[in-house]
């Protein structure tokens, strides 16, 4: 094998062997565990759907979720996870026009955005457990609801340390062009997330109970 | 790498100035091969393969000695030798153990070892997480099995139906070991698919088309997809039922309402796959194996790869037919039952696609031919028993019988099995340079095969009488003493032809050593695929130049050709066509001791959360400092000198991706990120 040549394709494009596929083999690694966690939360929301009409199981007072839920805020929140995957997409146009500086300032708002979405989880437990009485252990519609956010929950957290650490862990070898497919690699995941949200946020809180 | 030469010093003429590569001062890299080091650290895809063998036969052992007690207890009516409650864990772990932790291994050691091989690549996608996901399974086997010493093993049968998983019914801690102990299997085998898959699509040299794949590696294809969806189902019905038991959710509690039918169906839409991962990879052994001694090409190649994809997709849509009698309603059962006979047509495809290509060839009967001849009847045997159980009304009569004991013995040691020991007899030379004494593999075989007839046979005639499986005794009156012993007795032949297995592998290396470890060569069957392409056993960077591939079976074509009356003439010899594995200028993935620190963490995280959650805290801590370690640690050991990674810098490797988080799911996707390695020769 021509060495050199091999060189000249790591110097513009950063060390990815060609591949048969054109997909580096992180990217389709990371396509497989995407595809490989929709199965996880299809089988979370599965489980949810099961139960989602036994909030008042074990005598908890309430006909329905919807005495409990606060729409306007999970709105809110929804909204700013969303805007979060926008501020992933301006992130890694920045770092594909080699302006790091931007890429950073619009990634750790993305992070910061998972923050403010993960706070309002956190605020919408508490009031759940303080205010409504409603513990993981309640009833059954408890235990999926607080299972299926969880799980959601611990996937932005996730995210949201895979963001850090691309900013704080490439301050010595900088964050310009040749990074650009770790970002890309974040913001997939990023967006799954996010979409899985959609999902979940349908299921749980805008489709009616008959 | 671990072994010996480390070939890249060679030519590197520049006096290379040491990089500091202790980021986190402790578990640098060893400086020495050849030591026991060298197996905690490999990322060698060959050693890790051989090390999932090894601790395969190793729970083997556990799970025979297992199915022994239960033969001993039913050998007779009233046996005693054990107590119902022990009877209960017993069996449930021999199923446990040998599902978990003998076949899939199994099937995982030959798909790691021989998929680089026979299509042509140096290693995996990824290295050092392929030692991860061996370490994580081993750690989680030694963790389940851990329960018999911690209060006894899990006792709700290896598909464990709620309720009776619940607290109430199974108060030893047994069943939460049984769900952590499969969690962290089921995280082995998940990044083992997003690995394998990641090589076999991407990692293929020149002229390696999809189609010009080998039928084994095709079938694990198929498998390591089928994993990579089945897993995050049982992962979350693991999820649900570890929650319920040790902080009170209601999932499968039953007092607070909850539908008991929940866990049989993630648990079934999971094991159905499952079902075909245990089986395909054992398919695509013999599908090597009988081209191989038939001396003829595989009949219908396409129709092999396209059904064995077939069952990959309809594998998901016969899952219900476990449950024809947990009161699903008749138009599930109806669709269920046609799905479950559709199913049967793509398996009988390959079953007579064999059939052909041994048709009319120049048969070889040796050892791992009758294992694969083996395979086909008697998987044929349990694939029609097994679609008896398409028919509901007779399933009915015969769920929870012996006779669904007799079948899935039949498809899963019948075909599983004794495929896989067809695939030892067959790749022993290539793994370890010696062959197998083929007299004493024929009295493996024989015993083997007698002694599992002799035992599951008469299960058939037994489950039709009536006896329901997992009852710990019966009475003299009930009629079910003589075949129980006959059952018993065919037990301990299947023992005794086991035991000679492992005595021929003793004798066979003493043999070779005494006889001055003759090189059984390259290619002592005269094979057909690429992993005969190479020296015996495989040299560590398994071929010294990249190979073109122009056909199927390329090896063999470029041993014959055609000579004008278009009959086959041999061309060149195997010698002549193979590499002899002596180019030392490889560029090889270093080792890594970080994926065993991590894996450890998983199994004290565990413990953990049964005794004390306490414990939980040293067991992330591992996880941690081994993702951070493995983060910053080069894939490619800097002072091993000339890799191209020198030639432009090395800032593109170590990026703190990802910091650690405990969730399961989250450990895989920063080790992507941070474990990209190249492996292509760096011959410049």
């Amino acid at each position: 094998m021509a060495s050199a040549t091999v060189a000249v394709e790591h110097d513009e494009d950063h060390g990815h062997a060609e591949t048969n596929t054109g997909i580096s083999n992180n990217k389709l690694a990371m396509w497989l565990f995407l595809s490989s966690d929709c199965l996880l939360f299809g089988a979370l929301i599965s489980s949810f759907l099961l139960y989602r009409t036994n909030i008042g199981d074990n005598n908890t007072g309430y006909d329905s979720p919807f005495d409990v839920f606060d729409i306007p805020f999970t709105s809110l929140s929804s909204f700013v996870l969303l805007m979060s995957s926008l501020t992933m997409v301006l992130s890694l146009s920045a770092v594909n026009r080699d302006d790091e500086r931007a890429g950073r300032i619009w990634m750790m708002t993305t992070a910061f955005l998972g923050m403010v979405f993960i706070g309002g989880q956190v605020f919408e437990f508490t009031e759940f457990y303080q205010v409504y009485g409603l513990g993981y252990s309640t009833n059954t519609w408890t235990s999926a609801f607080y299972t299926l956010t969880g799980f959601h929950g611990v996937h932005v957290s996730v995210g949201i340390l895979m963001l850090l650490g691309t900013v704080f862990g490439t301050r010595k070898s900088g964050l310009g062009k040749g990074k650009s497919e770790t970002v890309e690699l974040v913001g997939l995941y990023w967006h799954f997330v996010d979409i899985v949200w959609v999902i979940i946020f349908t299921v749980i809180y805008l489709i009616p109970i008959g | 790498m671990a072994i010996v030469e480390r070939p890249l010093a060679i030519g590197a003429g520049d006096d290379a100035v040491p990089v500091v590569d202790r980021p986190l001062g402790d578990l640098t890299r060893p400086k020495i091969s050849g030591t026991w080091k060298d197996w905690l650290s490999t990322v060698d895809h060959k050693k890790i393969g051989i090390m999932y063998g090894v601790a395969a036969m190793f729970f083997f052992v556990i799970g025979g000695a297992e199915a022994l007690l239960i033969r001993i207890q039913l050998a007779t009516p009233n046996g005693t030798l054990l107590s119902p409650e022990v009877y209960n864990q017993v069996f449930t772990m021999h199923g446990v153990t040998m599902i978990f932790l003998v076949i899939m291994p199994l099937a995982a050691a030959f798909a790691n070892y021989l998929l680089p091989l026979q299509i042509g690549a140096r290693d995996v996608a990824f290295p050092r997480m392929n030692a991860l996901s061996f370490w994580v399974f081993l750690f989680g086997g030694l963790f389940l099995n851990s329960a018999w010493l911690l209060g006894g093993g899990a006792d709700g049968g290896w598909f464990n139906y709620a309720p009776n998983s619940s607290v109430t019914f199974s108060p030893s801690h047994g069943i939460d070991f049984y769900a952590l102990g499969l969690q962290i299997t089921g995280i082995a085998s998940l990044v083992s698919a997003i690995n394998l898959i990641t090589t076999v699509l991407n990692m293929r040299p020149k002229g390696m088309s999809l189609f010009r794949m080998p039928v084994f590696t095709w079938m694990n294809l198929v498998v390591q997809f089928l994993l990579l969806f089945a897993v995050p189902v049982i992962s979350v019905a693991l999820f649900e039922l570890t929650f319920d038991r040790l902080f009170g959710a209601n999932f499968f509690n039953t007092e607070a309402g909850a539908d008991p039918l929940l866990w049989q169906h993630l648990f079934w839409i999971f094991g159905h796959p499952e079902v075909y991962i245990l089986i395909l990879p054992s398919f695509g052994i013999i599908s090597e194996v009988i081209p191989t001694f038939s001396r003829k090409p595989i009949f219908g190649y396409s129709f092999m790869v396209f059904s064995g994809i077939a069952i990959g997709f309809m594998g998901w849509g016969v899952w219900a037919h476990h449950m024809f009698v947990s009161g699903i309603g008749p138009i599930s059962v109806a669709a269920f039952s046609l799905s479950t006979m559709f199913i049967a047509v793509p398996t009988g495809v390959k079953i007579l696609n064999w059939l052909a290509t041994i048709w009319g060839g120049r048969l070889r009967f040796t050892t791992a031919m009758l294992f694969a001849v083996g395979v086909v009847s008697m998987f044929t045997i349990g694939g029609l028993s097994g679609v008896t159980h398409s028919i509901a009304p007779a399933d009915t009569q015969q769920t929870d019988t012996y006779y669904i004991v007799a079948h899935f013995h039949y498809v899963i040691f019948g075909g599983a099995l004794l495929g896989i020991f067809s695939g030892f007899y067959f790749w022993w030379p290539k793994m370890f340079g010696y062959m197998l004494n083929e007299r004493i593999g024929k009295w493996n075989f024989w015993l083997q095969i007698v002694g599992f007839n002799v035992t599951f046979g008469p299960m058939h005639i037994l489950g039709l009488q009536g006896m329901s499986r997992r009852i710990d005794t019966y009475d003299a009156s009930f009629g079910f003493e003589f075949w129980n012993l006959v059952a018993s007795i065919g037990s301990f032949i299947i023992a005794a032809g086991i035991a000679i297995f492992f005595w021929n592998i003793s004798y066979s290396r003493k043999q070779w050593k005494k006889a001055g470890m003759p090189n059984p060569g390259p290619d002592p069957w005269d094979a057909r695929s690429l992993e005969w392409m190479t020296a015996s056993p495989t040299p560590e960077h398994n071929f010294d130049e990249e190979i073109v591939v122009e056909s199927l079976d390329e090896f063999w074509h470029r041993k014959y050709g055609y000579d004008e009356n278009n009959n086959v003439v041999r061309i060149a010899t195997a010698e002549e066509v193979a590499q002899d594995g002596s180019n030392t200028n490889v560029h090889l993935p270093s080792p890594s001791y970080f994926p065993i620190v991590l894996a450890l963490g998983l199994p004290i995280i565990a413990y953990g959360l049964i005794y004390s959650l306490w414990l939980c805290i040293p067991g992330a801590a591992l996880l941690i400092y081994g993702f951070v370690g493995w983060i910053f640690e080069h894939p490619d050991d800097p002072n091993a000198a000339h890799d191209h990674h020198d030639e432009h810098g090395d800032g593109d490797e170590p990026d703190a991706l990802d910091a650690p988080a405990d969730d399961a799911g989250a450990d895989d996707e920063a080790e992507l990120v941070a474990a990209g390695t190249e492996t292509e020769a760096d011959n410049g």
